[in-house]
């Protein structure tokens, strides 16, 4: 029954747009249709239809349900760029909303939801009203997710007009659907919201695990997902949960069956039998299986779930190591999560298979995969002791095939397995040594040339075979010159003879002199310094004993491990990411520049767009925290106000630039970091700044030079926090003399430095003209305080108790001065500290606060302070104590200023 | 946790939008075209791509069918599983709708994909995707009549499978059984690893809301009704269920009860990996004679009883790409040479049990190779065969168990077997 719809697309001679028109105004119903329909293709293939507004909507008022549809999908995709006309639809909406036929309520409730203007919401209001408490469940599921509609464009709006409690009302609805779709709205509305607004109560809960047995596979998966946020009291309620999801294991739909999984494990750490937990293993290995046999897409989803879940729970698929070997034509991407899994699974009972499987994946056609089964090899070798000469066995014989890739990635992993097991395995070095000449990759090169270096000793031609390399020094990658610069010195070290000697001077020569790589410069310096002042101190720190290397299998450390286990089935677990370092709400942003603009322009706004309510009915998340936080900064420096046209000038790619940036020069003047003097000319003021709920790196670039600067490039180094750019850093040209401010967006957890917290922040920013510059910055704890860190008293309450009184930590602050208590604590609430309760004892005011930084560890804060007297106590518990000293750091400059 | 896709792309082979749907305006089809595009030209193959992909704080998925991609774009946590699932969903409603998904359908139809857009997902929630009764409310041009269209009540309903009302006069339910068969072979001939993935596929013909119970040799069940379970119970590792199944029914007391969808559906998807002994055995010799010929030798014995035939027996060999000039005598059946598979197909009409059959296949290759001698493409060994009342894993639907409210005619139980047969020392 194929249609014949591509005509519409074909074009006229005549000018389109007046041909339509006409057509569209025509007097016959079968044209006006027809002509719809071509108007509706010309949208498709993207031609710009919407100068036809007003004649399309004029044939909105019709019986005819199909082109009543049309108009509306016309409405959906125009009626933001004609805001003004889009009032003419409003009355045939409302009526709509009120036909006697379901279908046409429901559509024109659901279309009106899309409209996202403005003028529109106020006139949705009545209508779903009225839907929500609608006869027909298929107007009552629509309206549901109507309402998140609205809370997505006004969220204040659903607020007065008490949607939110209807929506509630719809969780104990008749119609399993319904009850789906309101979960689905009240889930999405919370998780933007930071005041409670869904909470799942046990009579939530088993109301939702009955609709479960009845919704549709949607509503399964959207019921699911939302109660796997509810935390079970006890044992036997978790246990209770788990007997009514457990069915869901042996639904068709793959989804339905994570989500079931995902219930599962969560539930599963309350439950304290360990015969109900080996169980439970058992009967969700099986399901977990069966995903392999989904299409590909969704295997590739549930390898990286299963991935998380053998690092949680080794047992379930323990003995199922053979279900994730490749099959021929398995796609790559998921040929490569199989074998993560397989090195996860891989034991000393079932080893000599899984090497035979990998051994056949290294003679494959892929490149990709066959390194990375070589790679899979060493990593078997280094987690399990008693395999690795088979496994090293393996390697040799790939090493014969004299595939080079399969060499040059068994040199790689060789090299790993030396620092594993020191020692052990040094006599296959002349196997290596042969394949010398063949190696063209940094990575294998250097890794041959450390080798070489670190077993001088044994290896009777060692000066021979790194003379060969010398020669190409100052071509190779920073990686291979660096490793042969340590390599020559173990060998001087080891071998201090005449040939080593020149070789030495050779290698300082080049990598002092004729190198502009710092941190080679910097290696030699420090080694010729050592080997001049005192050869025995460069033995003991070149040739000191090295820590042996470990499994890094299950390399998520468990915090991390939890948060990704709790978002099995999303994204997150696919990326192996929390949900907030790739989740920005940059929505609100897109659709300023988008859509607001053109309303601007045509002076859509009388009043100026930045500092209106009305503007914040648009985009209200972003405003009105925009707006806070304008207030939140004292008055400072006047700065131009500026003008939204700015908003265009910057470059469409960077979706990620703040709406609010006009009042980002409104701050306080920002620390210096690079004053002009060091930075050639070039002055950078920055400071880590909160907004909107986003982390942006609020920066002056000041060119003093006399030369104009562009092409600038800013990067982080490692630090507590895995603190990152989250995008491009946009700065244009610099003229001298000029200056230029940016907000850089910043993403959490990129690139974690171990060890204890610290709020050192390492930047380098480079540009064309200058070399890098590298500053500190100080990374202050409360940028990082998130805007859900209120806690309830009772909550507070319990967790204080729960936690041990080691968590406690504490300090004094003889220079703080408190004034006033609601002073100092409106000053805390702007940075996401919240006010929990207050006690008088004695002349002391005790103050109960907490807060919350990414990851969930929340802080709960005392501050004992007189008013008016110097002197504040802070007390802070933490299931993190590590933190205190970063905390302690941030409370007191808050305070201060 | 909570995320929805922002919006649902078509897409061409090149990566072109065909045809989207905005559901949150906050992906523009200028952004999504464009990364896309990009894709397409970096990798070349996006099926080797991975199906989640990051670009600029949008997050795509996308899955291919034919000409065509389908690709949603979200800026939130969303549920993968969910939305890639959905997606092959969509698929199956579009071949409900143009009989075949690709570009030409999809633009020879567009009203009716707006219309299916609208209404399978709402606000970037996937709804509802049951085709056929989507297609009692949304109809091609062909079948459009005038008069106003009502949801049916089937859309929200607890059974959202099947519409009140259906009348057949005659009452008629097939049952199928297909099972495919994946069986590892090393070279001396032992089986490493073999699996079996199976369906029972329905085709209901019934009247009204039928209530029906399926009865299975599945031993949990058999146990649990204290009944003598020897020989013939079979231990299934696993079973899905179609939606129309109570779950939480089969959980408390193993009975399968539900009420079908109309027409044909898979009820049950089940899988075990206990050891098999392959029905139809094949060994394969290759010999390469210098570099210029190919010897195939092939062998097939099938290890089922006599009274048992095979029938339509398929036996794909894979053969190198550069090979050329086939010929080939075989001693039953007819043998062709499928160059668009690297592959002699052999097919033999009807296979009796305990007999063997052989083959003898010759190719010319080109005496010159390329100098970059990559490794062979190790390609399995495939066998597809029907046998008619007959499973490899024994499951049984007793016919007397499978109970339908009113009175039932159970016509065929079919087994069609499909399944890959990997000898590794195929092509050495």
């Amino acid at each position: 029954m194929s249609g014949h719809d591509s005509k519409y697309f074909s074009t006229t001679k005549k000018g389109e747009i007046p041909e339509l028109k006409e057509e569209l105004n025509s007097q016959y119903k079968d044209k006006r249709k027809d002509a719809v329909k071509k108007v509706i293709a010309a949208m498709t293939v993207g031609k710009d239809v919407s100068s036809l507004f007003t004649d399309v909507v004029n044939c909105m008022q019709t019986e005819n349900l199909e082109l009543k549809k049309l108009v509306y999908l016309y409405l959906i995709n125009y009626a933001k760029s004609q805001p003004d006309l889009a009032i003419l639809a409003v009355n045939t909406f409302v009526k709509d909303s009120q036909d006697p036929n379901p279908l046409i309520r429901a559509l024109a409730v659901r279309t009106m939801g899309c409209i996202r203007v403005d003028k529109i919401t106020e006139y949705l209001c009545d209508p779903l009203q009225r839907c929500l408490k609608d006869d027909d469940p298929y107007v009552r599921k629509t309206a549901a997710i109507c309402v998140a509609k609205l809370y997505d464009i006004n969220a204040e709006l659903v607020e007065d007009r008490g949607f939110l409690d209807a929506l509630k009302d719809l969780i104990s609805d008749n119609n399993p659907m319904v009850v789906a779709n309101a979960v689905a709205a009240l889930a999405e509305i919370q998780e933007t919201s930071s005041r409670p607004i869904f909470e799942i109560t046990s009579s939530t809960l088993t109301k939702l695990l009955t609709a479960l047995n009845e919704c549709t596979e949607w509503g399964q998966v959207f019921i699911l997902d939302a109660l796997s946020k509810y935390k079970a009291t006890d044992a036997r309620e978790a246990e209770n949960i788990v007997e009514r999801v457990t069915p869901r294991l042996q639904h068709a739909n793959c989804a339905v069956v994570l989500s079931a999984v995902k219930m599962i494990l969560l539930q599963m750490e309350l439950i304290t039998s360990t015969d109900v937990v080996r169980n439970l293993c058992k009967k969700m290995a099986p399901p977990l299986v069966t995903l392999l046999s989904a299409e590909p897409e969704i295997q590739y989803v549930a390898l990286r779930n299963i991935n998380l879940i053998v690092q949680k729970r080794p047992t379930i698929l323990a003995h199922e190591i053979k279900v994730f070997f490749c099959k021929y034509n398995d796609p790559i991407y998921v040929k490569m999560e199989k074998l993560e899994i397989m090195i996860k699974l891989a034991s000393d009972r079932n080893i000599d298979q899984v090497l035979l499987e990998f051994k056949e994946y290294a003679t494959e056609v892929d490149v990709d995969f066959v390194r990375k089964a070589v790679r899979a090899i060493g990593r078997c070798a280094i987690k399990l002791e008693r395999a690795a000469e088979r496994c090293i066995s393996v390697l040799l014989e790939l090493i014969k095939i004299k595939v080079n890739y399969v060499v040059q990635e068994a040199i790689i992993v060789i090299k790993d397995i030396f620092r594993r097991y020191p020692n052990t395995y040094e006599s296959i070095i002349a196997t290596l040594c042969e394949s010398l000449d063949t190696l063209d990759e940094p990575e294998a090169k250097a890794s041959m040339i450390w080798i070489i270096g670190e077993y001088a000793e044994r290896i009777d031609n060692a000066d021979e075979l790194l003379e060969s390399f010398l020669e190409s020094f100052p071509e190779e990658p920073p990686q291979v010159q660096l490793q042969l610069l340590t390599a020559t010195v173990k060998l001087f070290l080891k071998k201090p003879t005449e040939g080593p000697q020149q070789m030495i001077q050779v290698v300082l020569n080049n990598a002092t002199v004729e190198t502009d790589n710092p941190d080679l410069r910097d290696r030699a310096y420090i080694y010729w310094r050592l080997l001049s002042t005192d050869p025995e101190a460069a033995k003991d720190v070149v040739l000191a004993e090295k820590p042996v290397i470990s499994d890094d299998s299950n390399q998520l450390e468990p915090s991390l491990l939890d948060e990704l286990l709790a978002n099995i089935a999303t994204l997150s677990s696919v990326y192996h990411k929390p949900p907030d370092a790739f989740v920005t709400r940059v929505k609100t942003v897109s659709r300023t520049e988008e859509e607001d603009y053109p309303d601007a322009s045509e002076g859509g706004y009388s009043e100026s767009p930045a500092h209106t309510a009305n503007i914040g009915a648009s985009s209200p998340a972003t405003t009105s925290n925009a707006q806070s936080a304008a207030a939140r900064q004292p008055a400072a420096a006047p700065a131009p106000v500026p003008d939204l046209l700015d908003l265009m000038g910057m470059d469409n790619n960077s979706a990620i630039v703040p709406t609010d940036r006009p009042a980002s020069p409104a701050g306080p003047p920002l620390p210096v970091l690079l004053p002009a003097p060091t930075g050639q000319g070039l002055q950078i003021s920055a400071q880590l700044i909160r907004r909107d709920g986003q982390i942006f790196y609020s920066m002056l670039f000041e060119n003093n030079s006399q030369i104009p600067l562009d092409g600038f490039m800013i990067q982080f180094n490692k630090n507590t926090f895995g603190l990152a750019a989250g995008g491009p850093l946009q700065v244009p040209q610099l003229q001298p003399g000029s200056s230029a401010s940016t907000l850089l967006p910043m993403v959490l957890f990129q690139n974690i430095s171990p060890g204890p917290p610290s709020t050192v922040l390492q930047v380098a920013v480079k540009n064309s003209q200058q070399p890098v510059w590298y500053f500190n910055d100080k990374l202050p704890l409360n940028v990082l305080f998130s805007e859900d860190g209120r806690m309830e008293r009772s909550t507070f309450l319990e967790t204080w108790k729960s936690l041990p009184d080691s968590n406690e930590v504490s300090r004094d602050f003889p220079a703080i001065v408190i004034n006033s208590v609601e002073a100092t604590l409106d000053q805390l609430a702007a940075f996401n500290m919240f006010f929990i309760a207050k006690r008088k004892h004695s002349n002391q005011d005790v103050l109960y606060l907490s807060a919350k930084i990414p990851r969930g560890i929340p802080f709960l804060i005392e501050l004992t302070a007189a008013i008016g007297v110097p002197g504040l106590k802070c007390a802070l518990k933490t299931p993190n104590p590590e933190f205190a000293p970063l905390f302690f750091e941030a409370v007191e400059t808050l305070l201060k200023s | 946790m909570a995320g929805a896709a922002s919006a649902l792309f078509l897409l061409d082979i090149k990566g072109r939008v065909l045809v989207w749907r905005d559901y949150r305006g906050d992906v523009s089809s200028v952004q999504a075209e464009r990364f896309f595009t990009k894709l397409i030209e970096k990798e070349g193959d996006p099926a080797s791509q991975d199906p989640v992909v990051f670009d600029d704080g949008v997050t795509y998925m996308f899955i291919q069918h034919n000409n065509v991609y389908l690709m949603t774009a979200s800026r939130q946590n969303c549920n993968a599983a969910s939305l890639l699932l959905f997606l092959h969903r969509v698929v199956d409603v579009f071949k409900h709708y143009f009989e075949e998904l690709e570009e030409e359908s999809l633009r020879d139809n567009f009203v009716v994909v707006y219309e299916l857009l609208d209404e399978i997902m709402d606000f970037g929630y996937p709804q509802y995707t049951e085709a056929k009764i989507l297609s009692e409310f949304i109809k091609t041009d062909a079948y459009r009549m005038e008069v106003a269209q009502r949801p049916p009540m089937a859309v929200t309903n607890a059974v959202s499978w099947r519409s009140e009302g259906i009348r057949y006069k005659k009452n008629e339910v097939f049952l199928d059984v297909v099972e495919s068969v994946n069986i590892l072979v090393n070279s001396n001939g032992q089986i490493i690893r073999s699996d079996v993935v199976g369906a029972l596929k329905m085709r209901t013909y019934l009247s009204g809301m039928p209530e029906c119970k399926l009865g299975l040799n599945d031993r949990v069940l058999l146990e649990a009704q204290g009944r003598a379970t020897k020989g013939k119970a079979i231990d299934l590792d696993d079973v899905k269920f179609h939606q129309c199944v109570r779950l939480a029914r089969f959980e408390n007391d193993r009975t399968i009860s539900f009420i079908p969808p109309d027409g044909s559906f898979d009820l049950m998807t089940y899988r075990l990996s206990t050891q098999v002994k392959p029905l139809i055995w094949v060994e394969a010799q290759v010999e390469r004679h210098s570099r210029s010929r190919i010897e195939i030798m092939v062998k097939a014995r099938s290890q089922f009883k006599e009274r048992s035939t095979a029938t339509n027996v398929e036996i794909e060999m894979p053969v190198p790409p550069d090979a050329t000039n086939p010929s080939v005598r075989s001693s039953m059946g007819s043998a062709s040479y499928a160059p668009e598979s690297d592959a002699l197909v052999w097919k033999i009409k009807s296979f009796p049990g305990g007999k063997e059959y052989m083959l003898r296949a010759e190719f010319r290759l080109p005496s010159i190779t390329s100098e970059e001698a990559t490794p062979d493409r190790k390609a399995p060994i495939r066998v597809k065969f029907e046998i008619p009342y007959f499973t490899v894993s024994g499951i049984q639907t007793q016919t007397s168990s499978l109970w339908i409210s009113g009175w039932l005619q159970i016509y065929s139980i079919f087994t069609i077997w499909d399944g890959d047969v990997v000898l590794e020392s195929a092509l050495k």
